[in-house]
């Protein structure tokens, strides 16, 4: 079955996304977890991890930005490039497909602010 | 999206296919090459195409020529390429390991809503400008809009085309695909995860490739008026010899097929409440038709749930999508008279191998085969393939390899490359 397998695998704790570098891709997990961490002040942060069927990088689709955070394989990993060249195109021709990364983002910043706010709340 | 739009629709698909039965009655005839950009596309719609499904991931093209083979491998390295099955397998089908492409996505459809309807649309009628339709044996139901989706091989659009409206269906032409059972480890062997395919000076043979499949090779042929003796001719090649086992012989009973494939547009692909995707409207010439039907099925569904279902919001929403496809393709055509014309001399055969060959071995700078890649795989556009080959440096180096082969002798010329095409060493 493995045979076909799409993507590239990654085994746990081999970094896909390396914070700082800069992006012309996204990725979508097409098997297995992988960690999202921050670091700053020589302190590492673990921010999410994601599963099978979410994607991660897609902020430097849409800015120029370098990576704001690292992404490391937590178990072996399947994952999928999709190039920024591609869905540009695609999002031209057919922008209904930006929804999907948009309610995802909308979706991370709502979790967010509820951190932030219980966060407030607990202090 | 009509979900996310707030709008609440009911959605029947009529499918006379079973798409878990093994042979012809369950196929769709067609190369099974799921195109790099319709796996990124669908993967960002959250449709992630299963090992489970695909059979085997693709990360690199054989180029093969009467005078050799060329390896061009994914820039990343990465198999974004997928081929499947479109029915459950091919007839000679000894175990079901994989499922059904078609049955796949029918299944994530029904999954979010919609209701099948097994069965055979023999009925179209327009009362009250409301497409009716009927299966044989089933009462007939009315729609506010019809999106055939037929393809063209069958005989449904003959009917549609006699309802009184400008629809006329797309022109065709014949090709010929054959399944060979080889085992899933010869396959690994002779033609690893690479596709084979073959610009060969042979007549009415536009495109050959051989694509590895599960515990299956498929060859498809397409051209004009491929017919048996022509495929046969195809099958003795020195050069299609090598991706099989050696001393393979097509044996007498396999699965095989001379389905048509799109080559121009249907007339008005759209009117009052109907609306004509994929082959039956329009599609991509030689490649990515399975791309070309997501495209088109996704404008057509754009226009229904954000402008409307008349004619005129088809006119002018949807009849471009259509329009690009058929702008595209007749650069394509330009291409392939291109290639057609490198296919017929042997200095020029030489020089497109040797630049190709070259480039692999460097990191950056790999136009012909960025060129050869997005033509096969059907990753960019005809034009986008056509600019980038009037590239300067393109051109530059293009003459002075002609002009080297062109001046250098033919007999005991090989690839300048270290990486050939995997050699068919295993034996049955
Ligand atoms: C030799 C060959 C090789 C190809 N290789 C590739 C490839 O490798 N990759 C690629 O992307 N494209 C390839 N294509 C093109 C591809 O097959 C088509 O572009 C694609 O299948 C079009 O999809 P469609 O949904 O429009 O039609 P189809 O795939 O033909 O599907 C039509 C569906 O409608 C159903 N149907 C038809 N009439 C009725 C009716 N009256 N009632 C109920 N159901 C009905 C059929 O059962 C079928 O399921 C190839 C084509 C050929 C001929």
């Amino acid at each position: 079955m493995e045979s076909g397998a799409l993507g590239k695998t990654y085994e746990p704790g081999e970094v896909i996304v390396r914070q700082g570098e800069v992006g012309d891709c996204m990725f979508v997990i097409q098997s297995g977890r992988v960690e999202v961490v921050h670091t700053g002040d020589g302190r590492e942060v673990q921010l999410a991890i994601r599963g099978e069927g979410d994607f991660f990088g897609e902020m430097s689709v849409f800015e120029r930005e370098v990576r704001m955070a690292t992404v490391r394989a937590l178990d072996p990993v399947r994952v999928l490039t999709v190039d920024k060249k591609n869905l540009l195109k695609r999002f031209r021709e057919d922008p209904s497909l930006a929804f999907r990364i948009v309610e995802n983002m909308s979706h991370r910043i709502r979790e967010l602010s509820e951190r932030v706010a219980s966060a407030g709340t607990t202090e | 999206m009509a979900r996310r739009a707030g709008l609440e629709i009911s959605l029947d698909i009529f499918e006379r296919r079973d798409f878990s039965t093994v042979g012809p009655g369950g196929c769709n005839m067609c190369g099974g090459i799921i195109s790099e950009s319709l796996v990124q596309t669908l993967a960002t719609e959250g449709i992630n195409l299963p090992p489970t499904v695909v059979e085997r991931g693709i990360d690199s093209y054989v180029l093969h020529m009467d005078e050799g083979s060329v390896h061009i491998e994914t820039p990343l390295h990465e198999k974004r390429i997928g081929s499947v099955h479109r029915g459950a397998g091919p007839r000679g089908l000894r175990e079901k390991k994989w499922g059904s492409f078609d049955g796949h996505l029918l299944d994530l459809a029904v999954g979010n809503g919609a209701n099948l309807i097994r069965g055979r649309v023999d009925e179209i009628v327009l009362s009250d400008g409301k497409p009716t339709l009927g299966v044989k044996g089933g009462e007939a139901s009315s729609y506010d809009l019809l999106t055939v989706a037929t393809g063209v091989n069958t005989s449904t659009l003959k009917i549609i085309e006699n309802l009184g409206i400008p629809y006329r269906s797309p022109k065709t032409t014949a090709t010929y695909i054959s399944e060979y059972y080889i085992g899933n480890d010869l396959v690994e062997k002779t033609l690893g995860s690479s596709m084979h395919v073959f610009l060969l000076a042979m007549d009415r043979v536009e495109f050959a490739a051989i694509i590895p499949k599960g515990d299956f090779i498929s060859v498809c042929i397409l051209g004009h008026g491929i017919d048996d003796k022509v495929f046969h001719s195809f099958l003795g090649h020195p050069s299609v010899r090598t991706c099989f086992p050696e001393g393979w012989a097509p044996p007498p009973d396999h699965c095989h097929c001379a389905p048509r494939m799109n080559v121009r547009g249907a007339v008005q692909p759209y009117g009052d409440r109907i609306v004509f995707i994929g082959d039956a409207g329009a599609s991509r010439l030689y490649k990515d038709g399975i791309g070309a039907a997501y495209r088109t099925a996704k404008a057509a569904a754009n226009t229904a749930v954000f402008e409307g279902i008349s004619s005129a919001a088809f006119k002018k929403h949807y009849a471009p999508a259509c329009r690009r496809l058929e702008f595209d393709n007749s650069i394509g055509k330009a291409v392939f008279l291109v290639t057609k014309e490198l296919q017929r001399r042997g200095f020029e055969r030489r020089a497109v191998l040797t630049m190709t060959a070259k480039e692999q071995l460097k990191a950056s700078g790999r136009r012909m085969s960025t060129v050869l890649w997005d033509t096969f795989t059907g990753s960019s556009s005809y034009r986008e393939i056509f600019i980038r080959s009037l590239h300067p440096f393109f051109l530059g180096t293009l003459f002075r390899e002609l002009a080297a082969a062109l001046v250098s002798r033919a007999d005991g010329w090989t690839v300048p490359s270290p990486k050939k095409s995997p050699p068919a060493e295993v034996s049955q």
